[in-house]
C-alpha cells in the first residue's frame, strides 16, 4: 500500500516518526551510558525494530495489555512509559520506573498497559495468554512480542494452541530480527514461521516490519480481529536487530554487507522519505529530530544525577 | 436365576468406592460389555461394564451411597426382561458431591466444596485445568462446577502445562483470580518458569502495585503404586522460591478452609492434595483457617512429631502406640511448608525437648531440614535430640512391599522414637 492509495495521516504518522526517533536515541543513549558503567549487568537494544512497537502500540486502546521481551525498552516507550523512569531504572536508580528492582531486562507498568518484559523466551506470549483470558470479559486485546527465537519455545506452540481452543483475544507479534541470540534462524528453525500458526488456523500475516504504517496497517486489522471475537492472529513482521544480541555480543557472526544493506532500510529513513513525499515539510521533520536529542540530552543529565535506592527490607508477600 | 453383584475393586489401594450413577434402570436388560455404573475410587471416577448378559433386578447401593470392594451393590437376573424405560433421574449428571453431610465429608468433597464456594463468592474466580470441567477431573474432585458455572469459567484445557500456567500467571494480574489444577504433582516441573520467574517476581517488580494470587492445585505422594513419576512429593522443589506459598493439609476441614484461604490470598499458592487422603473423612464446621499457622493434633510431653499431610496420620498412629509403651508424643501438624510456623514448634519444642520431622520426601534437600534449622537457630538450648525421618535419596519404587518400605510410615516412627528415646 502505497502513500498516494492509501493517503498519509501526517499528524499520525508525524507521531510515529517522533516516536521513533525517541526510541532509537534512547538507545544509543543507553549504549553509551553502558560503556561509561552508568548501566550496569546487560541490556538489548532495539534498535532496527523501532517500526514494530511503534505501529502496532499506535492502534491500542486503554483497555488493551501488552507483554514485552528482555528486548523491550521500544515496547515500553511506544506504551508511553515516561522515558526518564525508564532511563532511571537503567541506571538503578530510586526514580526508576520499579524503583530499581526491575532493571533493563524486567520493566513493567501496567499503568501504561506494559504487563511486563519477560527475560525468559516466549514467557511473554504466555503472559500475554492469560491477560486475554481475563481480557475477553472487557473487550480489551491482549498484545505478545516476541521473537523469532521464541518460536522453537514450548510457550508459543501450548500457547498458540490454547488461545485457539478458547478464541482468546490476542495478537501473536513475531519480531522476526533473523538471529535468536548469535545464531541465523533459518539454521535452527524448521518450516516457515507463519505457516506454523496457519497450521492451527489462525489467520497469520508476513509484513515489512521495517515501514511502520505497514505495520500500522497489519496492526489495524490484527487487533481489530481479535477485538472482534474471531480469536488469535498471528503477524511475522520481517526485521533487523543493528545491534549484538545483547551488549557482550559484538555480533561479528554476521556477514560482511548484511548490516548495510538492512540500514539502507533503516525504519527512520522509510517513513521520512515517505513523510517528504507527502508534503511534510523538512524543516517541520527535522524540527522533530532536533527536540528529540534535546529531551534526550536533558534526560541524560537528569538521570545521572538521581539518587540511588537505600537498601531496604523488601516484604515477601502481600498482606 | 438372580445373582449379586459386588463393588469392583478397581485399584490396588481402593478401600471403598462411591456409586456415582447408575446407567440402568431396574428392570432394564443389558449385554456383556454395556456400561452398569460409574464408581468413584479414592483416585478416578471408573466406568464399569457388564461382564455378561443379563438384567439389573434391583438395586442394593443408591447413588452416592459407598461399598467396598466385594460388598453387593445389586442384583442381577440372567437373561432379557420386559424392556423398562430407563428411569430419567438415573441419567442426570451428578452435580453434588458424594458423602457429604453438614458436618462431615470427605478430603475430597471438602476441596470441591471450597471450590464452589469460592466460585459462588466472586465472579473473578475461574478454575481451569486438564479433564477438570466435563469429566469433573481425573481424581474426581470437580464434578458438577461445569455445569453450575459455565464453560467461561470453569474450562478444560489442553495437556499443556506451560500455557495453563502461564495464562493463570497472565489473567491474575489482570484483574482475575485463577484456580489451576495440575493433576499430578510430578508435572509441576514443566510449570517452573511460570512459578519461579513470573508469579512468584511480579509483585516485587512492581513494587508492590500489581500482586498474584494464583492457586495451583496439584495432587502429590506416594503410596498409590504409581511409580517414580506420579508419586513425587514436590515441596522441596518450591521451598527455596520467595513469594510463593506451600499449603499441605491433612484433614477435611483445612483442606477446605486452607483451599478458601489460598482463593482470598494475593500471592501465588501451591495446594497439595495428598492422593492417600481422598477418602478421608472428617468433621468441616467452615470454620476459617490462616495460611502459615500449624496446629498442635495430639498433645504430648515426651517428644513433638511434626509432620504434613499423609504424614500427619502416620504420626497420630505411632503416637497411640508410643502411648501405650509410656512415650507421650505430641503431634504437630504444619499445615503449612512455605512460610513455616517456627513459633508453634518451638513452643512444642519447649515442652518436649525432642523434635522428629517425619517428611514424605528425600532426605537431601527437604523441608524437614528447614524444619530442624529452625529448631537449631532458635531453640538449640532447649534441645535434648532431634532428627528426620524421611524417604530415602531414591526414586519412588512401584512394587507394593517396595513402595511401603520406602515410606516413613507409623511403624518406622514407632521404632526410632522408641530406640531413641528407650
Amino acid at each position: 500500500m502505497t502513500a498516494t492509495e492509501h493517503g498519509v495521516d501526517r499528524e499520525l504518522e508525524l507521531d510515529l516518526y517522533r516516536r521513533m526517533h525517541l526510541i532509537r536515541g534512547f538507545e544509543d543513549l543507553v549504549q553509551s551510558l553502558f560503556l561509561r558503567g552508568e548501566v550496569y549487568g546487560t541490556t538489548h537494544l532495539y534498535s532496527g525494530q523501532e517500526a514494530v512497537a511503534v505501529g502496532f502500540a499506535s492502534v491500542l486502546e486503554a483497555r488493551d495489555r501488552v507483554a514485552a521481551t528482555y528486548r523491550g525498552h521500544g515496547h515500553a516507550l511506544a506504551l508511553g512509559v515516561d522515558p526518564q523512569a525508564l532511563l532511571d531504572e537503567m541506571l538503578g536508580r530510586a526514580t526508576g520506573i520499579n524503583g530499581g528492582r526491575a532493571g533493563s531486562m524486567n520493566v513493567t507498568s501496567p499503568k501504561d498497559r506494559l504487563i511486563g518484559s519477560f527475560g525468559i523466551v516466549g514467557g511473554s506470549i504466555a503472559a500475554a495468554t492469560g491477560a486475554a483470558l481475563a481480557l475477553r470479559r472487557t473487550g480489551g486485546v491482549a498484545i505478545a512480542f516476541f521473537g523469532d527465537g521464541a518460536m522453537n519455545q514450548g510457550y508459543f506452540f501450548e500457547c498458540l494452541n490454547f488461545c485457539r481452543v478458547q478464541r482468546l483475544p490476542i495478537v501473536l507479534v513475531c519480531e522476526n530480527n533473523g538471529y535468536g541470540e548469535y545464531t541465523p534462524f533459518q539454521e535452527v528453525t524448521a518450516g516457515a514461521i507463519r505457516a506454523r500458526a496457519e497450521v492451527m488456523e489462525v489467520p497469520a500475516e508476513t509484513i515489512d516490519g521495517m515501514q511502520a504504517w505497514t505495520v500500522r496497517d497489519a496492526a489495524e486489522r490484527a487487533v481489530g480481529s481479535a477485538r472482534s471475537g474471531d480469536g488469535p492472529f498471528f503477524v511475522e513482521a520481517i526485521t533487523y536487530r543493528y545491534v549484538g544480541h545483547s551488549r557482550s555480543d559484538p555480533g561479528k557472526y554476521r556477514p560482511d554487507g548484511e548490516l548495510d544493506r538492512w540500514r539502507e532500510r533503516d525504519p527512520l529513513t522509510l517513513l521520512r522519505a515517505r513523510l517528504e513525499e507527502a508534503g511534510a515539510e523538512t524543516a517541520a521533520l527535522d524540527e522533530i529530530e532536533g527536540s528529540v536529542a534535546a529531551q534526550l540530552a536533558e534526560l541524560e543529565q537528569r538521570a545521572l544525577v538521581a539518587p540511588f535506592p537505600e537498601p531496604q527490607a523488601f516484604t515477601e508477600f502481600k498482606d | 436365576m438372580a445373582r449379586e453383584l459386588a463393588m469392583p475393586k478397581l485399584s490396588d489401594s481402593n478401600e471403598e468406592s462411591v456409586v456415582l450413577r447408575w446407567l440402568k434402570a431396574e428392570g432394564e436388560a443389558f449385554v456383556r460389555g454395556e456400561p452398569l455404573l460409574e464408581v468413584e475410587t479414592d483416585k478416578a471416577t471408573v466406568v464399569y461394564e457388564a461382564e455378561s448378559d443379563g438384567v439389573l433386578e434391583s438395586i442394593l447401593v443408591g447413588e452416592g451411597g459407598a461399598a467396598h470392594p466385594g460388598e453387593p451393590i445389586a442384583t442381577l437376573a440372567d437373561g432379557a426382561a420386559p424392556a423398562a424405560a430407563p428411569a430419567a433421574q438415573a441419567r442426570a449428571p451428578r452435580t453434588t458431591a458424594p458423602a457429604a453431610t453438614a458436618s462431615t465429608m470427605d478430603f475430597r468433597s471438602a476441596v470441591r466444596e471450597a471450590l464452589d464456594e469460592a466460585l459462588a463468592a466472586d465472579e473473578r474466580v475461574i478454575l481451569f485445568g486438564e479433564d477438570v470441567a466435563v469429566a469433573g477431573g481425573v481424581f474426581a474432585v470437580t464434578p458438577g462446577l461445569y455445569e453450575k458455572y459455565g464453560a467461561e469459567r470453569v474450562f478444560d484445557t489442553p495437556i499443556s502445562e506451560l500455557a495453563l500456567a502461564g495464562a493463570a500467571f497472565g489473567s491474575a494480574v489482570n484483574g482475575l483470580r485463577p484456580v489451576i489444577e495440575i493433576m499430578f504433582g510430578d508435572f509441576l516441573p514443566l510449570v517452573m518458569d511460570s512459578v519461579v520467574n513470573q508469579m512468584s517476581k511480579y509483585w516485587f517488580l512492581t513494587g508492590g502495585q500489581v500482586s498474584v494470587p494464583v492457586v495451583i492445585r496439584s495432587v502429590v505422594g506416594a503410596g498409590g503404586r504409581f511409580g517414580a513419576i506420579h508419586s513425587q512429593m514436590p515441596a522441596s522443589w518450591f521451598m527455596g522460591v520467595p513469594g510463593v506459598k506451600i499449603v499441605a493439609p491433612a484433614f477435611p476441614a483445612d483442606a477446605k478452609a486452607l483451599l478458601r484461604a489460598a482463593i482470598d490470598d494475593d500471592n501465588p499458592v501451591l495446594f497439595f492434595e495428598h492422593k492417600r487422603l481422598y477418602g478421608l473423612e472428617g468433621e468441616v464446621n467452615g470454620a476459617p483457617a490462616r495460611i502459615g499457622e500449624a496446629a498442635i493434633v495430639r498433645e504430648g510431653r515426651h517428644v513433638t512429631l511434626v509432620s504434613a499431610m499423609r504424614g500427619v496420620h502416620e504420626c497420630l498412629a505411632a503416637a497411640e502406640r508410643l502411648a501405650a509403651d509410656g512415650i507421650d508424643a505430641e503431634v504437630v501438624d504444619l499445615r503449612t511448608l512455605r512460610p513455616l510456623d517456627g513459633d508453634t514448634i518451638l513452643a512444642s519444642l519447649e515442652k518436649t525437648t525432642r523434635v522428629v520431622v517425619v517428611e514424605e520426601g528425600p532426605l537431601t534437600g527437604g523441608w524437614g531440614g528447614e524444619v530442624l534449622a529452625v529448631v537449631a537457630e532458635r531453640g538449640l538450648g532447649d534441645v535434648d535430640d532431634m532428627w528426620r525421618i524421611t524417604t530415602p535419596d531414591t526414586p519412588v519404587p512401584y512394587s507394593p512391599p517396595l513402595e511401603d518400605a520406602h515410606l516413613p510410615g507409623a511403624d518406622r516412627i514407632v521404632a526410632e522414637v522408641s530406640r531413641r528415646l528407650g
